[in-house]
């Protein structure tokens, strides 16, 4: 009765299970959620503003130094681990207009998508976290750190200036607490993408409510961002040198 | 029947396109390599603003296509994401106001 079409033209949309009792229609449910985790998003910003406003000020007294740190990272994997989230978005595009389009194997496929290259891009930073351990590049008691700064070898050795080991552990530090702040947050997002997607498989989502799989996908977004951020702050610093 | 219909639709949420999404995805592969060639070219100063004017564009179509705010009514979203940026570009203007300017005599 309550699904006949008599019932939901004589009254408001009250068919909707999902539909809470102290929200009018679907669409002000929706909006609440939405903006919600916009909020929420914009206390993100706030966090990792900070991070990135410790960054620049460092950045600015040790420039030389946070030079010769970066280079000690890899663009390559750098650039691959950038790609690899801006494909994660796309993903996570085609999964929430699959999930409007009432697609449910489809929206499984793309969140499970989004999942694996989520976790290639954690893979990919473990291992580059891992050579930065082996490297002795980890801020602490173990720290060691003796490299040029940028462009020094194309001088003779004896006018060759080394940076200095503190103000690159400074940057490592910086480096390790961004990078890994930005990780849990992508680890975080695998663990919601996976509950998400669990009750897309259970067939939970109508193009009617498929609110969870919008606002997760407006997490994912939020983290691609901060690395688009990161990626050309922490390795591309004075390169061309 | 036909008008809860027509009515749902006209308030439910843009859908993108495929097209437009596979178009946006390109841009930002082509800014990641923009980046990255930009940073080994000697622009003195201007690596850096380079860097994240690139960066920035590519966090604007992030916003605005992927986070489906470009076609979004809701004027308390934009409003919640402008007060956003704005409060981050405080935090940042005035600590390196600060740091840039602590040498002066």
């Amino acid at each position: 009765m309550p699904n006949s079409p008599v019932a939901t033209a004589n009254h408001e949309v009250h068919d909707n299970p999902a539909l809470l009792h102290h929200f009018a229609t679907e669409q002000q449910q929706k909006n609440a959620a939405s903006l919600g985790m916009w909020i929420f998003l914009a206390t993100e910003i706030m966090f990792f503003g900070g991070m990135f406003c410790a960054y620049l000020v460092y950045r600015y007294k040790y420039f030389g130094d946070f030079g010769s740190a970066s280079q000690q990272l890899s663009i390559t994997l750098g650039a691959i681990n950038t790609t690899v989230l801006i494909c994660s978005s796309l993903t996570v595009v085609c999964g929430v207009r699959a999930a409007q389009l009432g697609k449910r194997t489809q929206v499984v496929f793309w969140l499970l998508a989004t999942i694996v290259l989520g976790l290639v891009f954690l893979g990919i930073k473990a291992d580059e976290y891992a050579e930065k351990f082996e490297k002795h590049h980890v801020p602490g008691a173990s720290f060691h750190y003796h490299e040029l700064l940028p462009g020094q070898e194309k001088l003779a050795p004896a006018d060759r200036q080394y940076a200095n080991s503190h103000h690159a552990e400074m940057y490592f530090s910086l480096y390790f607490v961004m990078t890994g702040m930005h990780a849990l947050h992508m680890i975080v997002g695998v663990g919601i993408f996976s509950v998400v997607t669990f009750l897309a498989w259970r067939g939970k989502f109508t193009p009617g409510y498929y609110t969870p799989v919008e606002i997760v996908g407006l997490y994912w977004h939020f983290v691609d961002i901060v690395w688009i951020y990161l990626f050309p702050l922490l390795y591309l610093i004075d390169r061309h040198r | 029947m036909k008008e809860v219909m027509s009515d749902h639709n006209s308030s439910s949420e843009h859908i993108s396109s495929i097209g437009s999404s596979v178009a946006i995805w390109l841009a930002l592969l082509i800014g990641t390599a923009l980046t990255v060639g930009a940073a080994y070219v000697d622009l003195g100063p201007f690596n850096v603003v380079v860097a994240l004017a690139i960066a920035s564009i590519k966090a604007t179509l992030v916003v605005l296509f992927f986070m489906h705010v470009k076609y979004t009514h809701e004027k308390l979203t934009k409003l919640v994401i402008a007060t956003a940026i704005f409060f981050f570009l405080i935090l940042l203007s005035l600590s390196m106001a600060d740091y840039a300017t602590r040498m002066w005599t």
